[in-house]
């Protein structure tokens, strides 16, 4: 048993509901109890989706499980090919309907619908919902991709690629998709299937008659990108195109695979941020302690363009996407950090406390450590809430991508005259510590509401050290540091007292910390 | 699916009430948490299930951004389904974690799901054995909001049953005391404190209050009102300790708030004269706040989708003191003698149906051409894409909207989407 307080992901199906509200054509009956169609607010409600998600429940009841669910479940499939008259079908099992073993694929394979039907292994107490989206794909694909088809030569025609995977309730998935089909088409490349976003069943049948794969989340598409590697010899780009640099690389890439000229898309400067970065109002956020976690995709990107894009200092890097631990790892290498992977979200707060981050690029369960915390944070990767689904176009992906991102990652931070006379001048009625940023008028403790110091959680000791005393004078001068730094101060100045065994901390202590570790 | 219709049933009223069933698009009691955890505010709620119902409960609270959140899940893994853990060691375990992080917790649920259900894991022991080791800092309790037990408010009813047998004994020569029973808004709580105050009723107490260590006393000499219509067991249990259940409507409109009032203060044998001084200055606010809505609801047809089992009552206030047709009246369970003094007052016809087949009711719905569609969120944007004006559901619950000071709220709160509808231009 684990206790969650927060969970990162949600059970595998609803990453199978997730290729199905994603895909048209293809309806997923699911075997699960009365309450499971929560996850229908998911889409219309967090997305705002404007029809019902393809999917039929079961909705079995207590009095159901003594009498015959089996049969309800094969009464909902006919019910449902009845009505919806789908392409394909996909039939799986909840949790709670996993638990009581009716074989939803045999059943319906009984059934003999005139429909492709393909039954979904998910099991709900291993994996969880990126997996489930993965593995429907993968499924999907290998059901439905068709024979090779006979291509014609590359001399003469434009080169087409495959877009894998976009899917439903997706961080940004709707917009990253408009700027990679930007750049393809910029790029001469013709754009086969994108999929699963907008793909019917028999899209996926036309999959082998691209050049090559373009991956956009290898959480989501990497399975069966693999699939159509082994089967139709498609090479596949699994660059992530987030940030600048990662837009270039990909570029690149592609325009090898496709045999064009990457020059005329690079020339130029296709983004803002490279300048914005370097425009002296960035100065100040140079060697800001950043923190990251989310999904694998989105920290390691995000923690490329932290550290090359920005100049921030990456303190800690981590995310919960076990199945890419080993990619993440090497990043936080490269950082000279340990990676924390990891889907507690205990473990997660603790890591963020003991960084000392004066910026947390998280998921919305971060926004939850942050607000306790009282650090600015910035959400970066799914599991993310309604505010993250916007209206306005907000891609994380390609050279428009960085200029939203540069917005987002520096938008939380006090800005930099603010911080300026934060640091001088520490006894102002209206922008003093633990007021927050003058642009963020309304969020944490503002000038107006009570008087309530954010005091963060004293960091962890390990247990072989003893804390030194500090003396009055030097917990004053610990106060003129400003607070966005004042824990890792802190931390710094325990850690040098320890080291050398000082048994008080004076306000030479703190200086003589400061000079031994610089910032 | 396996939809059928029965002939209406015996009612001793002119309701048609007709039942259904097939699949159901309703919340699970785990949803119940989401207010229950704000109304008792030491109170701590563990569930104990899958990563879904984890998932469930952060999708309908998690916008809300939380520094210490008061509900976790505790996720059954491989390792507890295969035996090789054993599930009340790792309970112990976990809740251990919890109280050190939570030392503010003084009552913790223990919350069944559909997982913990199937499997059988006694939660009600676990509730036990926990409690003695903790005591007597915290109390544990347990009770199920599973989805293929409860739905939606439901999982209220079973979070207070389960307080009900911890309460204290009330002696039995004790003066006659009243309960008002089911959570209530704090601001609706009060105002009805002082209208049975105004009436002379001294002893009145709320199930559940505000705080775990000051939860009321029960016994032969209480008697209880309802205040929601969705708590058979809890009325059930509260009679098994001798408490006697005062019959009325539910006190929604001004309407049901006088007659909700009534009840009680018959009970307690005010004189009329003053009831009829006390409760007449909220009367006439209430009157004078629902004037101006009845022009927008009169003659609009509406159609409710099961959903809370507030539906009776607000179809009542919707055709009784608005003015709506109605067209159908879905609830997801009909206790009929809890019901009845609401079904009395329906006018004679309503199509009342007991349970849901999604496909039929929405094609039922799509041919009515209803003006107001209450329903649940899963329902709402694809009806209104469709071009029907909806009011979701659940916010029902989350609103003041009970007692007289509320009853404009409550018809705004229908009033909101057709207004809406009228203003935008685009």
């Amino acid at each position: 048993m684990q206790l969650t307080l927060w969970t990162y992901e949600g059970p595998p199906h609803i990453g199978a509901m997730r290729i199905a509200t994603a895909m048209r054509g293809l309806h997923y009956v699911l075997h699960a109890p009365q309450g499971d169609t929560y996850a229908d607010l998911l889409f219309t409600m967090i997305e705002r989706r404007d029809a019902r998600p393809p999917v039929t429940y079961t909705t079995f009841q207590a009095r159901d499980l003594g009498a015959d669910t089996a049969a309800i479940f094969q009464d909902a499939v006919s019910a449902a090919y009845e009505r919806f008259r789908p392409e394909a079908m996909i039939v799986g099992a909840s949790c709670t309907a996993e638990l009581i073993q009716d074989d939803p694929g045999g059943l319906a394979r009984a059934l003999a619908l005139p429909i492709p039907v393909i039954p979904l292994e998910l099991p709900a107490y291993q994996k969880k919902e990126n997996w489930g989206a993965s593995e429907t794909f993968y499924r999907l694909v290998r059901a439905l991709a068709g024979p090779k088809p006979q291509l014609t030569s590359r001399e003469g025609r434009r080169p087409t690629c495959n877009i894998l995977g976009p899917t439903a309730l997706g961080f940004r998935h709707r917009d990253d998709l408009v700027e990679i089909e930007k750049l393809l088409a910029a790029l001469g490349i013709a754009v086969n299937v994108v999929a699963p976003w907008g793909a019917s069943p028999a899209d996926l049948g036309r999959l082998g008659a691209a050049d090559f794969n373009v991956v956009l989340y290898p959480e989501i598409a990497r399975a069966a990108a693999q699939h159509l590697q082994k089967t139709f010899g498609q090479p596949m780009v699994e660059t992530v195109p987030i940030g600048v640099g990662a837009t270039i690389r990909f570029v690149e890439e592609v325009a090898t695979l496709a045999g064009v000229d990457p020059a005329p898309i690079l020339a130029g400067a296709p983004s803002r941020l490279p300048w914005y970065s370097r425009s002296v109002d960035s100065t100040y956020l140079t060697g800001k302690r950043v923190f990251i976690f989310g999904d694998a995709t989105h920290a390691l990107a995000i923690a490329r363009v932290a550290a090359g894009e920005l100049g921030f200092k990456v303190v800690g890097l981590g995310t919960y996407t076990r199945e890419f631990a080993r990619e993440v790892r090497a990043e936080a290498a490269l950082h000279g950090i340990e990676a924390t992977i990891t889907d507690d979200y205990l473990d997660v707060e603790a890591a963020i406390q003991a960084a000392g981050a004066e910026l947390v690029l998280g998921t919305q369960m971060e926004r939850h450590v942050a607000k306790r915390l009282g650090i600015p944070c910035a959400v970066i990767s799914a599991p993310m809430h309604v505010q993250d689904f916007p209206a306005r176009h907000s891609p994380q992906m390609g050279f428009e991508g960085a200029n939203v991102l540069f917005d987002t990652l520096v938008h939380p931070l006090m800005m930099g005259l603010e911080e300026h006379l934060l640091g001088m001048f520490r006894d102002d009625a209206e922008f003093h510590d633990g007021a927050a940023p003058s642009h963020l008028a309304r969020h944490g403790a503002g000038p107006d509401a009570p008087a309530k110091t954010i005091t963060p959680p004293p960091v962890p000791v390990p247990p072989e050290g003893i804390v030194a005393a500090w003396e009055a004078s030097a917990e004053k001068e610990l106060k003129k540091i400003p607070f966005f730094v004042r824990a890792k101060a802190r931390a710094n100045t325990e850690r040098f007292a320890r080291e050398r065994a000082l048994s008080r901390i004076t306000v030479e202590t703190l200086y003589d910390a400061k000079a031994h570790f610089g910032r | 699916m396996n939809a059928h219709v029965s002939p209406p049933a015996e009612t001793g009223c002119d309701v048609a009430i007709r039942q259904e069933r097939g699949q159901r698009a309703v919340f699970c009691g785990l949803t119940g948490i989401v207010w229950l955890h704000r109304k008792i505010q030491d109170a701590f709620f563990l569930v104990v299930g899958s990563r879904t119902c984890a998932h469930l409960v952060q999708s309908a609270a998690g916008v809300m951004i939380f520094a210490e959140p008061r509900f976790a899940t505790a996720i059954i893994d491989e390792r507890d389904l295969a035996g090789l853990a054993c599930m009340n060691e790792e309970l112990d375990r976990v809740t251990r974690r919890l109280i050190e992080r939570r030392p503010d917790i003084r009552l913790l649920f223990l919350v069944g799901s559909c997982p913990s259900e199937v499997i059988k894991l006694d939660l009600p022991r676990a509730a036990q054995r926990l409690s003695q080791s903790f005591a007597p800092d915290v109390r544990v309790l347990s009770y199920s909001g599973s989805g293929i037990e409860t739905t939606f408010t439901q999982g209220e009813d079973a979070c207070l049953a389960a307080l009900v047998p911890e309460l204290p004994r009330a002696e039995a020569g004790a003066a006659p005391s009243l309960l008002v029973v089911g959570a209530l808004a704090d601001v609706v709580e009060d105002q009805f404190a002082r209208l049975f105050d105004g009436m002379g009723v001294e002893r009145v107490a709320f199930l559940p209050a505000r705080r775990a260590g000051a939860m009321p006393s029960v016994g032969p000499n209480t008697r209880f009102l309802l205040a929601q219509p969705f708590l058979a067991e809890t009325a059930r249990v509260l009679e098994a300790r001798g408490a006697t259940r005062i019959p009325a409507p539910f006190p929604l409109g001004a309407e049901g708030t006088t007659a909700w009032l009534r009840a009680g203060a018959d009970a307690f044998s005010v004189d009329p004269r003053l009831f009829a001084e006390v409760t007449a200055p909220g009367l006439r606010r209430a009157e004078q706040a629902l004037a101006p809505y009845r022009t927008q609801l009169g003659g609009r047809r509406v159609f409710f989708f099961p959903d809370s089992q507030l539906e009776l009552p607000l179809a009542r206030f919707l055709s009784r003191e608005m003015g709506a047709d109605l067209i159908e009246v879905g609830t997801p369970y009909l206790h009929r003698g809890h019901m009845a003094p609401e079904l009395a007052l329906l006018p004679a016809g309503t199509q009342v149906v007991e349970g849901q087949s999604l496909d039929a009711q929405m094609d039922r719905c799509r041919a009515a051409r209803p003006d107001l569609t209450v329903c649940g969120l899963g329902l709402a944007n694809p009806l209104e894409a469709e071009g029907l004006a909806t009011k979701w559901s659940i916010e029902l619950l989350f609103t003041p909207i009970q007692g007289y000071d509320q009853a404009g709220d409550l018809a705004e709160l229908f009033a909101r989407p057709l207004v809406r509808r009228t203003r935008l231009e685009v």
